[in-house]
């Protein structure tokens, strides 16, 4: 079981986690919620939140709580820009179907 | 799929919720607008990849609007539809504005602010900036993916009422919600993280293209107060460009120049004007359409002696600041450069000199205050955990009404932190008198006369009662925004009007300072006039009371005593026209003399009557 970033996404994290000042790596997560029924979360972690899987992907530490790493197995997070937005992309190969947007999906 | 940011511990929010808010810098040359993106601020930028959109709108005949860059180039093709620094424009009347005469644009008087012709209609100032921030908008939405829920808006500092009402209402148009309109100064200082520092003093040295403003800003427990504001609205790196224009004429001995030579030239001394600020020499290369060349050396210790007298401009505007704020040098505890002028060496060492500290320059100085007002933006939509970090603002004015004789009452007095919302208790005057007008004043001054009016309203259907008994409690509540709104109420009878102060014009940036200083260098005169006043509302009262008391009771005197009161009053009525305020004191003292055996024989009739036909035991 693991999760893991793209180079681009650990550049962009470390850049942020730099520049913010503080926060130990991020935090990964899924919560039902949203239209197909699961959502993903993503924050900043400023302690080792317990009890939390943790991974390291390109010198960023990334913590996973247990249930939602069931869902999550096997993710690279990516950045990525589309036109003028920029921002983090879940490649999720659990996801069976997604809503118009892909903010929510279903496992 | 949508692109995600990254949250604050616990901040994430639920699908299709992202609360999306920006803060926006509408500026009189360029505007820019940014976002909090994974807990950093950043500047969005257009498709080309430019921060800045020149604050200017071309109107077509028809519906087709341009705004920014392709506006800009057809500026001097299209003067009449193509509007430059609406800023100046916004909240205020004709007469605000200097130099009507040398502007290109067809201005049309409308009440409350001025308006353009165009030829896709009239258009108000309020129109104008609606169309740079709605371009700023879909910029934005663009690059966030969805909807915004709501900006914050920078003004200067000394923006009055009708200033900010115009912003907020061009935000409203461009159908943006306004989460809080905030001081420029105060961006700049949230921006270099002024606000989780401790308290102190800072000044925010303000030099755009065309204008400079110096800030005074007071941080104590999480509050920004703006001490002192002053500046130069007519001075900018526009005016360093013309300083090495000339030198370019002198060098180059040119014959009188066309337009075109003229842009040419102008745009060169920009350019050397930026290269002196990486390097200490640059060569001048031009070649005019009459065939005339130039090629020169400027060093920067020409340019800097050439622009010394225009740093030393901005020096005094400081240093006066400094003293409104009633502060020394060593008080500052950090200095703030805002501006793209303020890349100049030159301004940094002058102003380094002057502070006797480094000023703060790690932000690029085009994008402080965006990037503070996206940061507060980012709060007020609820995307940080904890409310510690919530910003308030102050009045910049003092806030009052007129009272009898001209004076100013204060409510709100300045630098009060906003939201607030005070309530005073006012009277009649005259017996039976049923309405009174409120009036809204701005400003520092004793006399209303000297203060700015923001709004006029009555209060009517008060009951008939003796002067002095109706008690009318007026309530000013200012916003977050510092939008004032007044309501008056008549407690017995519950009455009430109100008022949403929309004022008629605004105030131009000298006019607040120079307010600010009149009040302090008039104060003695002001109390002066108000002791005079004061004085003069008294004797009215009493000469009103009197006479009405010798229409009713006249029977009670005889024609002697009668001509003694009367002759009082006259005296009485004649050192009212005068400027002697212990003079009318001492007529004010003779008359209640004159009349204190007339007032005994009164209440003596009024004993008689109300006893009359009544039994001694009642009284017993």
């Amino acid at each position: 079981m693991a999760v893991t970033l793209s180079e681009r996404a650990a550049s962009h994290i470390t850049n942020f986690l730099a520049k913010r000042g503080k926060g130990v790596g991020i935090r990964l997560g899924v919560r039902t919620s949203g239209c197909s029924g699961m959502a993903y979360k993503l924050e900043y972690a400023d302690e080792v939140p317990e009890g939390d899987e943790m991974f390291t992907s390109h010198g960023v530490t990334v913590f996973v709580d247990p249930q939602s790493l069931s869902y999550l197995d096997g993710t690279e997070l990516d950045y990525a820009r589309e036109g003028l937005n920029e921002g983090f992309k879940f490649n999720n190969p659990n996801v069976k179907d997604a809503c118009g947007c892909g903010e929510s999906f279903n496992v | 799929m949508a692109l995600l940011q990254i949250a604050e511990p616990g901040m994430s929010s639920a699908p299709h919720q992202h609360r999306l808010a920006v803060g926006i810098d509408l500026g009189t040359t360029n505007s820019l607008v940014a976002t909090v993106r994974s807990g950093l601020a950043v500047v969005l930028d257009d498709e080309a990849g430019r921060s800045l959109l020149p604050s200017v709108v071309r109107y077509h005949p028809g519906s087709q609007v341009d705004v920014g860059y392709p506006a800009q180039s057809m500026q001097n093709q299209d003067p009449h539809n193509t509007i430059v620094s609406v800023k100046r424009f916004m909240g205020r009347g004709i007469a605000d504005i200097e130099d009507v005469a040398s502007l290109p644009y067809r201005f049309v008087d409308a009440p409350g602010m001025v308006q353009l012709r165009t030829s896709a209609g009239v258009k108000s100032p309020v129109e104008v900036s609606a169309e740079i921030i709605k371009a700023l908008r879909q910029r934005a939405e663009a690059a966030m993916g969805g909807e915004l829920v709501g900006a914050v808006i920078t003004v200067p500092a000394y923006f009055d009422d009708a200033q900010r009402q115009a912003t907020k209402d061009a935000a409203q148009l461009a159908g943006l919600n306004v989460l809080r309109l905030l001081n420029e100064p105060t961006a700049a200082a949230i921006a270099y993280g002024l606000d989780n520092a401790a308290e102190g003093v800072y000044a925010v040295y303000d030099l755009g293209g065309g204008t400079f403003d110096i800030s005074i800003l007071r941080l104590s427990r999480g509050v920004f107060e703006v001490l002192a504001t002053n500046g130069d609205s007519a001075l900018g790196g526009d005016d360093f460009d013309q300083r090495i224009f000339c030198w370019m004429l002198e060098q180059g001995r040119f014959e009188p120049l066309s337009a075109c030579d003229m842009r040419l030239l102008l745009t060169k001394a920009r350019d050397a004007k930026e290269a002196l600020t990486e390097h200490t020499e640059v060569r001048v290369t031009a070649v005019l359409s009459t065939g005339e060349m130039m090629d020169a050396t400027l060093t920067q210790t020409a340019f800097n002696a050439m622009t010394a007298s225009l740093i030393g401009k901005t020096m005094a505007p400081t240093r006066k600041a400094l003293r409104d704020a009633g502060l020394s040098v060593d008080e500052v505890k950090g200095v703030v450069m805002v501006g793209g002028s303020t890349r100049m060496p030159c301004i940094r060492q002058a102003v380094a000199d002057f502070f006797k500290q480094t000023p703060l320059t790690n932000l690029d100085p085009d994008k402080v205050v965006t990037l503070g007002a996206a940061m507060q933006a980012d709060v007020l939509a609820g995307n940080r955990a904890g409310d510690d970090w919530l910003l308030l603002d102050v009045i910049p004015l003092s806030l009052g009404l007129e009272t009898m004789g001209g004076l100013t009452e204060k409510v709100i007095p300045r630098n009060t932190t906003i939201p607030t919302a005070r309530a005073q208790d006012f009277t009649t005057f005259r017996d039976g008198q049923t309405a009174m007008s409120v009036h809204v004043l701005q400003g520092e001054r004793e006399l209303a006369s000297d203060c700015r009016s923001l709004a006029r309203f009555e209060l009517r259907g008060i009951p008939p009662m003796v002067a002095g008994a109706a008690r009318i409690r007026v309530t000013f509540q200012v916003d977050a925004d510092g939008l004032l709104s007044v309501s008056a109420r008549e407690q017995s009878s519950g009455v009430e009007a109100s008022v949403q102060v929309k004022p008629s014009y605004g105030l131009g940036d000298e006019d607040i300072t120079r307010m600010l200083k009149d009040a302090f260098t008039h104060a003695r005169d002001d109390m002066y006039a108000r002791a005079l006043n004061e004085q003069i509302v008294d004797a009215q009262g009493l000469i009103a009371a009197t006479r009405a008391a010798l229409a009713e009771d006249g029977t009670l005197l005889d024609a002697a005593e009668t001509a003694v009161i009367e002759a009082s009053i006259a005296g009485l009525e004649k050192l009212i026209a005068g400027t002697d305020h212990h003079a009318i004191k001492r007529g004010v003292e003779a008359l209640n003399a004159a009349t204190t055996e007339f007032a005994q024989r009164r209440m003596d009739q009024n004993v008689r009557r109300a006893m009359a036909g009544q039994k001694l035991e009642t009284f017993g």
